[in-house]
């Protein structure tokens, strides 16, 4: 871990201001993956403004009859809220299908959307990787990917968005709400939060330099039943090779995005009009682009089963 | 003393503290924080610094360069030890991948470096100053493509790992039914909790290590060869292991380096090796491809019996026997057992909990299984049917005690076998489809010498002092219910001290051999201190009676108290009459799992296993060693899997996130009963240990309910989602 600075911010924006006008700053929160990170050195930031204690840590409610959740907001405190284990269940069982009930205590709301990937490879830094030193190669391509990405992938970067909450928050259609240095806020629909990887897998987000996420607003519930299924090899405490997020309602139309097979969690209106077809036909569309690699083509076959599982349970 | 027949009535054969449920006599000092662990001795010795390790960036060829400037002028630092500044150091005869020195590279994250600095974040910065060229050299890393050339591996006490016993090739063509597979196992870590930590310190040329170590006296003498200096100059203090399931046999890098940065930085220097350093620097357990032929005739008695293992490791190292069990489980006129070595540039594959057997039973249990169903035979049936007389893979060999038809038997009452369906695929339970299976298990019982000291005080006290260790296992405590029973005095009277080598020369903790050679060692100790007492109290030591702190002679009676001070030291040797006999543990290993009909994920739910070993000495403890051991092996059968890099040759998985191992949610439920028998071959306590038979046979088990439940048959392990759910039943 390389030496570095720490204030902590007394307001959003000056938080914002702190990072955006320092080269090398970032933010820190829960920590729950910076940490790791920096002591590794994959991270080296040099100046960090703890945000964990701005006063942007409730659940509101909004004009429109949904939730704003303020963006420092515990993984715990959220899961646990009435109103979401009310009206977005499907958040409440992605978040409790993370981590541990440890991490979930210290992670929060806007930490986890900017949790980093898990490919091996990012993590090891003798190995090149473009996300961690752009330019330098993708060792994972050609080498152990069974947990890596299958769809929305390039031939720079073959890594997933690995979390779990932000699958629940694309199919709820949730808005993530920031603060820049200069004090304008912006809206970005949960869809467009996370780049795809492109010919830059460095950049994983729409934030700008010192933009700090305060909160993710949700509209109003969407009804129906609401389904997360998280696929692993052991039955905790991994992250998913394949997790499916659905609200499915009484016709049978609904909403669904995939997880851990692909930058961002995967979900297009083409799949979601397929859902009344059946799990293979929204297989087809939301996997038409796929490129799987040898050891993670069974993602794919497992996303259509997995999902299958739950419309057969929204059938019985 | 000599245990050179078999034992007849013994002084523990109207035990009254041994073969009772006994909470460990260490635990208060565990759940208070109080047990001494290598790296929290922050008592033993002031000035620490602390050492990090820097690892090889390649895993094959030579260092060409280091920068170490940017490292020494960095904040705190002491002292920096390199590769390129440093002869190689010594090998020692358990190992053999290099250490430490030198600039040739043998495998990827070897030593190269060590920085000691007056912080922990100090040291790991400065490490990360460090920089390092290569010239990178092709390296074998894929045992696949290696398999074709190898040589059989050498034995243990025969040049050749070889076992022909009739005519294998021409039995096995001439039986009316034969099976004919190939199974494969991937690397292994021991992934144990604690990572490998020492502090050293130099006092002239004395060296101590308060360290975590299995095996107290090997790693004396290694460190003596890799280090060039006496032995008599070395001590070595590891009261408390943290986990070592084999990991931990040896002198690693950790104690190397801490050596070696005491003596440049001029104070005690303590290491833990980093955790992302404990796949690649540290041992495990090599890959096999095993093939299994057997043949049967039509009734499925065994006419011919082959397994051939081939594993990979660095020159020098030896191979993972996976056909070890295969010479005693089953009878057979003609048999044939290989094992096969090839080199790997990987890193050194070496002993983890019940080396070749673990895996071995992972082929031969499924074969049986899988031969079974073509006879269309029970596999307890078929198993009971194959039951032999005498070691089938020699002949010369009677088993010392081998109750596996009762294992099988009573497990099979217990687990409700009866109700298992034999067509695969016909049990449904909403969306889970559930399938039985069952192992034999097999672990050889090896004994070996043992010596310990035990003192009586004037207060009646006991204590017991030896250099075996506890790795988690319980020997603190059977050693303790040991001494009590020998003596005659209640288990609180009783004080153990382990780990030390300036005690007694124990066998050390290792392949199951620890709990019933250590607790020989002590009893032959306490023989020795009753005799004393017995002389001093003018009484025959033989009909003498030591009972509730008193001994008991015809009319005269004394309070043992009276007898103190004495000290007394004993070891157990053995006689060659051991040699007639195959010692060994059985059991039978019931599972029941799910599979999700969609996902194809595998959820264990219930196991059992019904263990044979001997006088079991503490049934809370063995039970604990034969639950941690099940859940291993359904870890091996599931999940476990050090996955290689064959383009850099290296275990990409190399943190605990990567390398997954059982989580509770994956253990639901786990039986254990013990027939408690008793062996009178192995010692006169007629005990043998546990600690490894629990991870044979569980994972076969488990792999053989897998089938029961779906159909599909998987035979190369882990048995992960992927590989099944292109086989189930569509459900789109």
């Amino acid at each position: 871990m390389r030496s570095f600075t720490y204030e902590r911010a007394a307001t959003p924006q000056q938080a914002a201001r702190a990072v955006g006008g320092k080269p090398g700053a970032k933010f820190i929160a829960g920590g729950t993956n910076l940490l790791d990170l920096m002591k590794l050195e994959i991270e080296t930031p040099t100046h960090l403004v703890d945000v964990q204690d701005l006063p942007l840590g409730s659940i509101e409610e909004t004009g429109e009859g949904g939730l704003r959740i303020g963006a420092f907001v515990s993984n715990t405190a959220l899961s646990a809220h009435p109103r979401i284990r009310r009206d977005y269940a499907v958040l409440t069982r992605a978040i409790q299908a993370g981590a541990s009930g440890q991490l979930r205590n210290k992670a929060t709301t806007g930490g986890n959307l900017l949790q980093r990937t898990r490919c091996p490879y990012f993590y090891d830094t003798n190995m090149p990787c473009n996300k961690r030193s752009p330019g330098s190669g993708c060792a994972a391509i050609g080498g152990f990917s069974r947990q890596l990405g299958v769809v929305g992938v390039s031939d720079k970067c073959i890594a997933t968005y690995p979390g779990d909450m932000a699958n629940a928050l694309a199919v709820l259609d949730a808005v993530v709400e920031t603060v820049q240095p200069d004090g304008a806020t912006r809206s970005i629909p949960i869809g467009a939060f996370h780049r795809l990887w492109g010919d830059t897998p460095e950049r994983e987000t729409a934030l700008e330099k010192g933009e700090l996420i305060t909160g993710v607003v949700l509209p109003a519930p969407p009804g129906g039943r609401h389904f997360y299924s998280k696929v692993r090899d052991r039955a905790s405490y991994a992250f998913a090779l394949v997790s499916v997020a659905a609200v499915i309602q009484p016709d049978g139309s609904g909403r669904v995005a995939f997880g851990g097979v692909a930058p961002r969690p995967w979900r297009s209106k083409q799949a979601d009009d397929a859902l009344p077809l059946g799990a293979k036909a929204v297989i087809q569309q939301a996997f038409a682009d796929a490129s799987p690699r040898d050891d993670n083509r069974f993602k794919i076959a497992l996303a259509e089963r997995t999902l299958a599982g739950i419309l057969a349970e929204v059938g019985s | 003393m000599k245990f050179d027949a078999p034992a007849g009535k013994t002084i523990v054969d109207d035990p009254t503290v041994i073969g009772k449920s006994t909470r460990r006599i260490d635990g208060p000092r565990k759940t208070t924080g109080t047990a001494p662990y290598a790296y929290e001795r922050h008592d033993v010795v002031s000035g620490q610094a602390y050492g990090y390790i820097v690892g090889s960036a390649i895993a094959r060829g030579r260092i060409t360069a280091m920068n170490l400037d940017a490292a020494r002028k960095a904040p705190g630092v002491i002292a920096v030890i390199a590769a390129t500044e440093t002869e190689p150091v010594g090998t020692s005869p358990f190992n053999t991948a290099p250490l430490f020195g030198g600039r040739d590279i043998a495998h990827y994250h070897q030593a190269i470096a060590c920085v000691v600095a007056e912080t922990f974040e100090q040291a790991r910065a400065a490490a990360a100053l460090i920089r390092t060229t290569y010239d990178r050299d092709a390296g074998d890393y894929d045992l696949a493509k290696v398999k074709d050339g190898a040589k059989i591996a050498p034995g243990w006490s025969v040049p050749e790992d070889i076992q022909r016993n009739g005519n294998f090739a021409e039995a096995y063509a001439a039986a009316p039914v034969q099976l004919d597979q190939t199974y494969t196992t991937p690397d292994e870590a021991h992934a144990m909790m604690e990572p490998f930590a020492t502090i050293a310190a130099w006092e002239g040329d004395k060296l101590t290590l308060w360290t975590s170590n299995q095996m107290i006296n090997w790693s004396k003498r290694a460190l003596a060869s890799i280090l060039k200096m006496p032995a008599e100059n070395i001590r070595l203090d590891s009261p408390f292991i943290g986990g070592g399931f084999g990991g931990k046999l040896f002198i690693r890098a950790d104690a190397v380096l801490a050596a070696l940065g005491a003596k440049a930085a001029g104070r005690p220097v303590k290491i833990a090796m980093q955790r992302p350093l404990m796949f690649n620097n540290a041992t495990h357990r090599p890959a096999t491809i095993q093939r299994v032929r057997i043949g049967t005739d039509a009734d499925g008695r065994i006419l011919a019996m082959g397994h051939e293992c081939w594993s990979g490791n660095l020159p020098g190292g030896s191979a993972e026997n996976g056909a070890a069990q295969t010479r005693a489980l089953y009878s057979g006129p003609d048999n044939l057992t290989v094992s096969y070595i090839s080199r790997l540039d990987l890193p050194e594959g070496n002993a983890m909990r019940a080396p070749g057997e673990a895996v071995g039973h992972l082929a031969l249990e499924v074969a049986m299984d899988e031969l079974a169903e073509k006879l269309g035979l029970d596999p307890i049936e078929f198993r009971l049917r194959n039951e032999p007389e005498r070691m089938p893979g020699d002949p010369s060999k009677r088993f010392s005690g081998r109750h596996l038809v009762e294992c099988l038997r009573e497990g099979a009452d217990r687990f409700g076998w009866s109700a298992r369906q034999s067509r695969p695929a016909s049990v449904r339970d909403g969306r889970w489809l559930v399938g039985m299976g069952v192992a034999a298990g097999y672990r050889g019982a090896p004994i070996t010498k043992s010596a310990a000291r035990v003192s009586l005080d004037n207060a009646g006290r006991v204590r017991v002092e030896t250099d075996m260790t506890d790795i988690g296992t319980g020997s603190y405590t059977i050693i303790a219910q040991t001494a009590a029973e020998c003596i005659g005095v209640p288990l609180d009277q009783v004080r153990v001290d382990l780990g030390d080598s300036r005690s007694p020369v124990s066998s050390g903790s290792g392949g199951q051999w620890g709990a019933a050679s250590s607790t020989a060692g002590v009893y032959a100790a306490c023989v020795e201190l009753r005799r004393m007492v017995a002389e001093k109290f003018g009484m025959n030591a033989d009909t003498a009676r030591f009972e509730g702190g008193r001994v008991v002679d015809g009319k005269t009676r004394r309070r043992l108290a009276e007898a103190g001070p004495l000290s007394a030291e004993g070891q157990m040797d053995y006689g060659d009459f051991q040699n007639d006999y195959d010692m060994g543990t059985y059991a039978g290993h019931f599972a029941e799992v799910g599979v999700d009909a969609y996902t194809g994920e595998v959820r264990i739910r219930r196991m059992l296993a019904v263990c044979d070993a001997g006088r079991i000495l503490n049934p809370l403890s063995a039970r604990s060693q034969v639950i941690g051991a099940m859940v291993m092996s359904a870890g091996s059968a599931l999940m476990e899997d050090l996955v290689v890099d064959k383009r850099f040759g290296f275990f990409v998985n190399h943190d605990l996130a990567g390398y997954e191992v059982p989580v509770h949610a994956d253990i639901p439920h786990q039986e254990v009963v013990f027939l408690d028998t008793l062996d009178d071959v192995i010692s006169p306590l007629k005990a043998k240990g546990v600690g490894e038979l629990g991870i044979c046979g569980p994972g076969a088990a488990i792999a053989n309910a897998v089938y029961n439940a779906t159909g599909v048959r998987v035979r190369d392990y882990p048995i992960t989602l992927d590989k099944l759910i292109d086989k189930l039943p569509d459900v789109a």
